[in-house]
């Protein structure tokens, strides 16, 4: 039998089991899924955004919500992908529980993937809507695509950073993830900035890495600026979510079956 | 036709150089209760994992039911219990059995009636709407006992099942898993209690570096390595104070610390002269599997153990 082909109903079942914890708890999750961002948006947004104005031709308010959108997601599926996901794999031997039944790794990667990404677009509803009201949202016609975008980016970031928990051998290796991978990405990936006025090798890095292309992907569809390669977009995205997936499986099944 | 619930052939595991089971071939037949026994170490615990597919095979045919033991579609028939507890502390007791019964494909409408017939089993009614952390040990093994049955399964793989417990919990787990038995369920387990293997299996595997030393039911085992009756004394000198001391009597002496095992088919001269010897400390009983046990697999203390 095929270790890659997924039984839906096993898949949905780890999903299901993340969802049933996280609604235990969703009112503090929710706290912290609005407060981050609005902060981010009423300080950066409103303060930075009377001073610059404009950027990129549209007002920098909905300029920075379609990129906090974009890192939120990426923040929220890697968050949910190294820490909960290790507390899952090597705290509570939750995975090896799921094991003894007729669930495979690779349905479990799948699982915690679809669920971090899930989380990704809680949050990103969340910021969606406080956008809305501080008015980052120009385009309420296109807008609403941009959630199951957001689902997407979530899927992109998840696989990835469930390899990275495979490898990880405590919670400390995850801070050298951050710097190294997600840190610069905030930073350099347009989320505050048009990536055009960086110098062109940083560019040229830029462009391979996801959430370039999920910023490049939510702003048009959020604001007035025009939609350009789309499926160049989703296909990086895409990629990165199915590559993310391989490899986290065949890590995680090294791992936990010795 | 092979009937056997699960048939080892030449199982081998190695990891890097160092080979764990080596080569082991075992059957093991419907409705009895199977006991793996053995020191740390000795190889339990691989071939458990190798038998739950969280382990590859390196060699040899592993298989539950008729089918490889890499294919997890088997586990729709097997109920597992883990040593180490990995009960989800989220949940309350209920919804922990719901959702693991989601994983077997099984509803939650099919589901519910099932839970309250295992809570019941599991004398865990009262509680089942308490988180898992507020339970005791106890109750914490009898509920992943429950979880492994919520599938039905015709196989129970238990690992270690009372360690850690107080007697009183142990006893009630001894009495359900019988009670299993008896509903014509087949149970494999593991443990390093030679009472519990006496009292619950039918059949034995010692085990020992990788490899089967024995196995049969604990009375042969018993009667084949041990003979019936023994002696245990502290307080003796030496070893030429125990030579003395069963001089011209049909013993064998075994030592281990500051106790002589003096093993023979007629203790009773033994005890009379032990008797006579106020300084001595003394117990006259049968011998049990733990004699077996501790004869087979070496008195000396193990490094590793």
């Amino acid at each position: 039998m095929n270790p890659f082909l997924l039984i839906p109903a096993h898949v949905l079942a780890v999903w299901r089991r993340n969802f049933l914890v996280w609604k235990q708890l969703a009112g503090a999750s929710m706290l912290g899924n609005f407060g981050d961002p609005f902060l981010y948006l009423l300080g950066l947004g409103y303060g930075l955004g009377s001073y610059i104005g404009d950027m990129g031709g549209i007002p920098y308010m909905a300029y920075l919500a379609s990129g906090i959108l974009c890192s939120s997601a990426m923040n929220t599926a890697t968050f949910e992908s190294l820490y909960s996901a290790f507390t899952r794999m090597n705290q509570q031997g939750t995975w090896e529980s799921m094991l003894a039944t007729p669930v495979r790794i690779t349905e479990i990667i799948a699982g915690e993937q679809m669920w971090a990404a899930t989380k990704s677009l809680i949050s990103g509803t969340a910021i969606f809507l406080v956008a809305g009201l501080l008015g980052g949202i120009q385009q309420w016609e296109t807008a609403l695509l941009a959630l199951p975008v957001i689902f997407l980016i979530g899927l992109a970031f998840a696989g990835p950073a469930l390899a990275i928990c495979a490898i990880s051998p405590s919670y400390d290796f995850f801070l050298y993830y951050f710097t190294l991978a997600v840190t610069p990405m905030f930073l350099f990936c347009g989320v505050f900035y048009p990536i055009d006025t960086l110098p062109a090798f940083v560019q040229m890095l830029a462009q391979i890495l996801p959430l370039t292309h999920a910023v490049a992907l939510i702003r048009p569809l959020l604001t007035e600026m025009p939609l350009t390669m789309p499926w160049l977009h989703i296909g990086v995205l895409a990629l990165y979510a199915v590559a993310g997936f391989t490899l986290a499986a065949r890590l995680a099944a090294r791992r936990l079956l010795r | 036709m092979n009937k056997a619930v699960v048939s080892a052939k030449g199982v081998r595991k190695t990891f890097g150089d160092r080979e764990v089971v080596c080569g082991i071939d075992f059957d093991i037949q419907p409705g009895i209760c199977f006991g793996i026994l053995g020191p740390n170490g000795a190889g339990k615990t691989t071939l458990m994992r190798m038998l739950l597919g969280l382990s590859p095979v390196t060699a040899g045919d592993y298989s539950i039911f008729g089918r490889g033991v890499s294919d997890a579609s088997i586990h729709s028939r097997v109920g597992v219990v883990p040593q180490q507890d990995n009960l989800d502390p989220d949940f309350s007791v209920r919804l922990n059995l719901k959702v693991y019964a989601g994983y077997f494909g099984i509803s939650a409408k099919d589901a519910e009636p099932r839970i309250e017939e295992l809570l019941e089993f599991a004398a865990l009614t009262s509680r089942g709407n308490d988180q898992v952390s507020a339970l005791s040990g106890g109750m914490r093994r009898r509920l992943m006992i429950a979880r492994a049955l919520i599938n039905n399964p015709d196989l129970i793989v238990l690992d270690e099942p009372t360690t850690g417990l107080d007697p009183q919990a142990r006893h009630l787990i001894w009495q359900r898993l019988r009670s299993l038995k008896s509903r014509g369920k087949t149970l494999i387990l593991t443990t390093h209690y030679m009472e519990e293997a006496a009292e619950l299996c039918d059949e034995l595997m010692v085990l020992d570096r990788g490899s089967i030393l024995t196995r049969g039911t604990p009375r042969t085992l018993i009667a084949e390595h041990v003979e019936p009756e023994v002696v245990a004394i502290r307080g003796l000198h030496n070893e030429l104070d125990a030579i003395e001391l069963c001089e011209g009597l049909d013993i064998r002496r075994d030592h281990v610390g500051d106790t002589w095992f003096c093993y023979g088919i007629d203790a009773r001269p033994l005890v009379a002269r032990c008797s006579e010897r106020a300084e001595l400390t003394f117990i006259h009983r049968p011998a049990s599997l733990e004699d077996v046990f501790l004869k087979l697999t070496g008195r000396d203390m193990r490094e590793e153990a």
